[in-house]
């Protein structure tokens, strides 16, 4: 009887080794892309702006000259329609999570619901923006104030603090419903004293990320009409305004590299808030965050 | 005086109906709220659908669709055809993927297949911050930064052109690219790969025979989602490609995006009811129809890659 034989090929064996090697590397290397990438973008903005970036620049208006430009108008602006943003998109964002994860029938228009909330956050922040100037700007008649922009940011960022409340709310463990059925409570009891406290750390936390998104967010804003040139500090929500981005638009749109390096003082300013957005988030989420 | 027990269990009645009055509403108050969200497509549907309507009754829906020469601002006579427009936004489009397929794929299968828990807890998070960068900041990047890099290799390239914003779009959409492709490969069983492991497979082969095709539809979703972001990327289009419609796919010539017209008309002061003011809906609706088509097809995609296992 003839003896079956595995052949090896060696050849063939280190070619295919070789080749897993090579696509480790290159695999790791396509991924230190994006870090290289990040980290030229920082150094450079940094270098570029940092000349520009002293106490002046943060208490003044915005200038015809470089050396006496400032963010005061465009900080207070966006402080502004975070003021508007927040309350609205956080109420609308958290009911309508509440809604879906706890009183929900299992039915079409349930579904209909979620799928247009998930088409809602692929529209491009320009077409937000469109909306923005017809409905509020013309047909409610705000003008090109900081109401119309802070609703439009509200409903530009309501599909995402929608998605990151329902996965809070879904993580809690089905043990704490039934503890509290148990005791008696009715739906509305478990909702504010179960779902709510368990679920408010994983809703702030996609909420301030969702936040960061609309402090750079510039394409809507400027289709509402924010305006670059403030000189006064806005006194109501009926009041003209710029926020931070669009500052720094209009700046790096001008010929002169000084005002390109102006922007660039400006992108310091606004990467260091939304870093510290990002820093409260991940705070939020370690500490108070509970493992069941 | 004691109460009566006559009198508590009024009490008790009163503030169980009372109860029973909050338990009828609340479901209610939360489905208007969730009912808003269908408001708002609707409201976005109506006002682009309304205003595009105003812009046919003055220019002819034919011209619109079929012409190539996009001038609104020649006074007298000016021309609305889309395609340069269309033209400009699909040459970014296709410059970032070229940059983003690659580099976002290859994150993803380095981050899911090759990357020690270590190394991938690290990772993560720093393309998170790449994702979280403002738009207008990449714009300024690729303004000054990488044009006049570009410039050194391609000494003729103008300030404003399709390559740089394109590629910066591109870096842009890596970290989504690779975080959603990276969920779909996890999503792959791991007794897929240990069984190619036990027949003597390597990870690069485990990696493009197992992985990738067991979980291609949740990548192809991935992409098309990226593909629809970069199609909607307004300010580093604004920015660092000029304004210029220009018909052709030449990526060094400054071109102008659908989304970089409206945001110039939105900036100027077009006269509320001019044909310029209403060609912004026109052109915001053609967005919208491209991105909602996009994500159709990218749930559709992802919905099967759920069903599989």
């Amino acid at each position: 009887m003839k003896e079956k034989r595995i052949v090896i090929n060696e050849n063939k064996t280190n070619r295919r080794v070789a080749y897993n090697k090579i696509g480790r590397v290159l695999f790791f290397l396509s991924t230190a892309f994006g870090m290289i990438v990040l980290a030229t973008l920082l150094i450079r903005i940094f270098t570029q702006g940092i000349g520009y970036l002293n106490w002046n620049f943060l208490t003044n208006y915005a200038s015809r000259r470089p050396e006496d430009a400032g963010i005061k108008a465009a900080i207070a602006g966006t402080v502004w329609v975070m003021g508007i943003t927040i309350p609205v998109s956080l109420i609308l964002g958290v009911g309508t999570a509440i809604y879906l994860e706890e009183y929900a029938p299992r039915n079409r228009l349930t579904r209909f619901i979620e799928l247009n909330i998930s088409n809602l956050a692929g529209v491009p922040s320009v077409v937000f923006g469109l909306l923005g100037l017809t409905v509020f700007v013309r047909f409610f008649a705000m003008g090109r104030s900081i109401l119309a922009g802070g609703l439009t940011m509200s409903l530009l960022i309501l599909p995402i603090i929608v998605v990151a409340a329902k996965e809070a709310i879904r993580s809690i463990p089905q043990e704490q419903y039934e503890a509290a059925y148990a005791m008696g409570a009715t739906k509305w009891q478990i909702i504010r004293t179960v779902v709510l406290p368990a679920a408010t750390p994983g809703i702030l936390t996609g909420a301030i990320l969702s936040l960061s998104r609309a402090v750079g967010e510039t394409a809507s804003l400027l289709m509402i009409g924010a305006m670059a040139f403030i000189a006064y500090l806005p006194d109501s929500i009926y009041s003209s305004f710029t926020v931070l981005p669009i500052q720094i638009f209009n700046w790096a749109g001008r010929p002169q590299a000084a005002f390109q390096a102006v922007a660039a003082a400006g992108s310091i300013v606004l990467l260091v808030i939304l870093i510290l957005m990002n820093s409260l988030a991940i705070v939020i989420r370690n500490k108070y965050t509970k493992r069941y | 005086m004691q109460p009566t027990i006559r009198e508590l269990i009024k009490e008790k009645k009163q503030a169980r109906s009372s109860n029973s009055r909050i338990e009828k509403t609340m479901p209610k108050v939360f489905f208007l709220m969730a009912a808003f969200s269908i408001l708002v497509t609707i409201g976005i549907v109506y006002t682009l659908l309304i205003e595009t309507f105003y812009f046919f009754t003055q220019v002819s829906f034919v011209d619109f669709i079929t012409g190539t020469e996009w001038y609104p601002f020649f006074g007298n006579d000016p021309s609305f055809g889309i395609w340069p427009l269309v033209s400009g936004t699909f040459t970014i489009a296709a410059i970032a993927m070229m940059v983003a397929v690659p580099l976002g794929l290859s994150s993803a299968v380095y981050l899911s297949e090759y990357a020690s828990e270590r190394n991938r807890k690290i990772i993560k998070p720093i393309l998170e911050v790449l994702a979280g960068v403002p738009t207008v900041v990449y714009g300024l990047f690729a303004l000054t930064f990488v044009t006049p890099l570009l410039q050194s290799f391609i000494p003729t390239l103008p300030i404003f052109n399709a390559l740089s914003p394109g590629i910066v779009v591109g870096i842009m959409i890596i970290p989504q690219v690779a975080s959603l492709s990276q969920e779909a490969m996890n999503a792959v069983p791991q007794a897929m790969r240990d069984g190619a492991f036990a027949l003597g497979a390597t990870r690069l082969e485990v990696a493009l025979k197992i992985v990738i095709p067991g979980s291609l539809s949740g990548i192809i979703s991935s992409l098309v989602l990226a593909l629809s972001r970069a199609i909607g990327e307004t300010m580093i289009v604004a920015t660092a490609a000029g304004s210029t419609p220009n018909m052709g796919f030449n990526p060094t010539e400054s071109i102008q995006t659908m989304t970089a017209y409206i945001v110039q008309v939105s900036m100027g002061d077009a006269t509320f009811g001019s044909t310029i003011y209403y060609s912004i809906y026109a052109v915001g609706m053609l967005l919208f129809v491209f991105t909602l088509l996009m994500n159709i097809i990218a749930n559709y995609f992802s919905r099967r890659f759920r069903e599989v296992y």
